[in-house]
């Protein structure tokens, strides 16, 4: 598999691994039959991302992009989050094997789920 | 750092003594076979030379029932579409298993889209095939069983001698696609009763490139390459004299050290997988413990993707491979473990190391000394549960 050094750096040493206490917002993303799973946490204070975290179950290419799109994200407005594109994702990462690039290269989703659902409670402060 | 090769299945490094024989047929003796004059005498020496080397081997009678081709891939090929298209007035129909090498199951699958029909029979959780299957499978109209000796990603080894059996009773035709057995078990084409059977060379310390069918004497089947009159008119085209002639040397090396290779790897084999099944929880071997390759260790690590380990090993300076998607090209799991019924998250999460002549118990032990925290690293950013 021909990945990038940058790739390899961030699957060597994720950044904000883990699950989020009391996070605002959850996106779950992927199943395991294709075999990626991940999960972003954010939270959200005026209407900016301030954290964000990860976990995911998945190739290198997949645990790479989690990690980076918890920087990516950091102190963006949901607005500006939610332009994300898994193809950015993947160009900061320094590119993507061809066959990752449609598979693996999830976390731009992951970040809308996890921004659809802090406006979901947001709505509804009872909803779960 | 530290390297070490644990992927002998996919490939071997090439022994010193084959490659000086290669050498000499490449440098000096490089003449074509089919020549009259010396050099052409040369070549020709060294291809009998060869296929006295792979018959013995494999228990052969004749040397006359070796041909030579490219590799395990174009072996099967031959011995499927050779035998379907020879006796395609007979019938048409092909009995095989759901855990075939792909060699096996697309050159079926190209034979099915000229009007034969295929039966696959399935695999146990292990990824045995139960010979009554094999027997309730076969029609009036069958006329070729083909079944593996092991298998190259679980390394579970087939009653093959048993299918044979039964295939001969119903005069079918049987091959077996022996690439990861031969130079690992006892491969003798009498004692199994098979009609043809696939080598490659390079799983066994040869050359890539370079491989062998044996056909036992009297079966007929129709080439699938036409041109001269190689190989007594089976497989057309000029002789790879060096890469046969390593190929015939790996092969009398595999016959040297069959007992010491088969013990030694057992070995290493049982080390690791004891090892690796005391330090890491949820950790599931895959395939058969007892009737297995020698070299073959393969397990599956609940929640952590095979790609990702792998990754994580090699890191380390360890080469595997893995039956994940993520490490195909299809992008699915390996269909091997599907065919053995296993969750997609436990065939995504599966990682296969075998081993070689070369390594050693240091080499496990170091395996064992990484392996563990390559996992709960993994596994500390896995939502998944094991």
């Amino acid at each position: 598999m021909e990945y990038t050094d940058k790739v390899m750096e961030h699957f060597m040493n994720p950044r904000n691994i883990g699950e989020m206490e009391n996070p605002d917002g959850v996106g779950k993303v992927g199943n395991p039959s294709c075999g990626d799973i991940m999960e972003l946490f954010i939270r959200v204070e005026d209407d900016r991302v301030t954290e964000a975290s990860f976990r995911t179950f998945g190739c290198g290419a997949a645990i790479a992009t989690s990690s980076i799109i918890t920087e990516m994200v950091k102190g963006k407005t949901l607005q500006q989050a939610l332009e994300i594109t898994n193809m950015q994702v993947a160009e900061q990462l320094g590119g993507l094997p061809d066959t990752k690039l449609h598979c693996s290269n999830l976390a731009a989703d992951a970040l809308k789920e996890a921004i659809e659902d802090y406006r979901r409670k947001q709505d509804d402060p009872n909803a779960e | 750092m530290r390297r070490i090769y644990l992927d002998h299945s996919a490939t071997t490094p090439v022994h010193p003594r084959v490659a000086s024989v290669v050498n000499r047929y490449m440098l000096a003796d490089y003449g074509n076979a089919s020549s009259v004059h010396s050099f052409g005498e040369a070549a020709r020496k060294a291809l009998i030379r060869a296929r006295e080397q792979v018959a013995g081997l494999i228990g052969a009678e004749d040397r006359e029932e070796i041909i030579f081709t490219s590799g395990g891939t174009e072996s099967d090929n031959l011995a499927i579409k050779g035998a379907a298209w020879y006796n395609r007035k007979k019938g048409k129909h092909i009995v095989t298993s759901a855990g075939e090498h792909h060699a096996v199951l697309h050159a079926c699958k190209a034979l099915k889209r000229h009007g034969f029909r295929i039966t696959e029979v399935g695999v146990d959780s292990e990824g045995r095939v139960d010979p009554d299957e094999v027997a309730d499978a076969i029609e009036d109209d069958t006329i070729l069983v083909t079944i593996m000796m092991a298998n190259n990603e679980v390394g579970t080894v087939q009653p093959v001698a048993e299918i044979a059996e039964i295939a001969r009773r119903h005069e079918v035709l049987f091959h077996t696609d022996a690439v990861q057995a031969v130079g690992q078990l006892d491969v003798n084409v009498s004692e199994l009763g098979v009609d043809m059977l696939s080598i490659s060379g390079h799983k066994i310390y040869g050359p890539k490139g370079v491989g062998a069918l044996y056909l036992r004497k009297g079966t007929r089947i129709r080439s699938q390459q036409h041109g001269g009159h190689h190989e007594r008119n089976m497989r057309a085209g000029t002789e790879n004299v060096a890469g046969i002639a390593g190929l015939g040397e790996a092969c009398a090396l595999a016959e040297e050290e069959l007992k010491f290779r088969r013990s030694h790897m057992i070995r290493l084999r049982d080390r690791l997988l004891d090892g690796l099944q005391e330090s890491i929880e949820g950790l599931h071997i895959n395939g058969s413990r007892d009737e297995r390759l020698p070299n073959n260790a393969n397990v599956s690590i609940a929640g952590v993707e095979g790609e990702a380990m792998l990754l994580g090993l090699n890191a380390e300076g360890i080469a595997a491979s893995s039956g994940s998607a993520c490490t195909s090209e299809t992008l699915e799991a390996s269909h091997v473990l599907s065919a053995m019924g296993m969750k997609p998250e436990l065939a995504h999460a599966s990682v296969r190391l075998t081993f070689g002549r070369e390594n050693t118990e240091e080499d496990v032990d170091y395996v064992l000394q990484v392996f563990p925290g390559i996992v709960s690293r993994l596994r500390s950013m896995s939502p998944l549960d094991y």
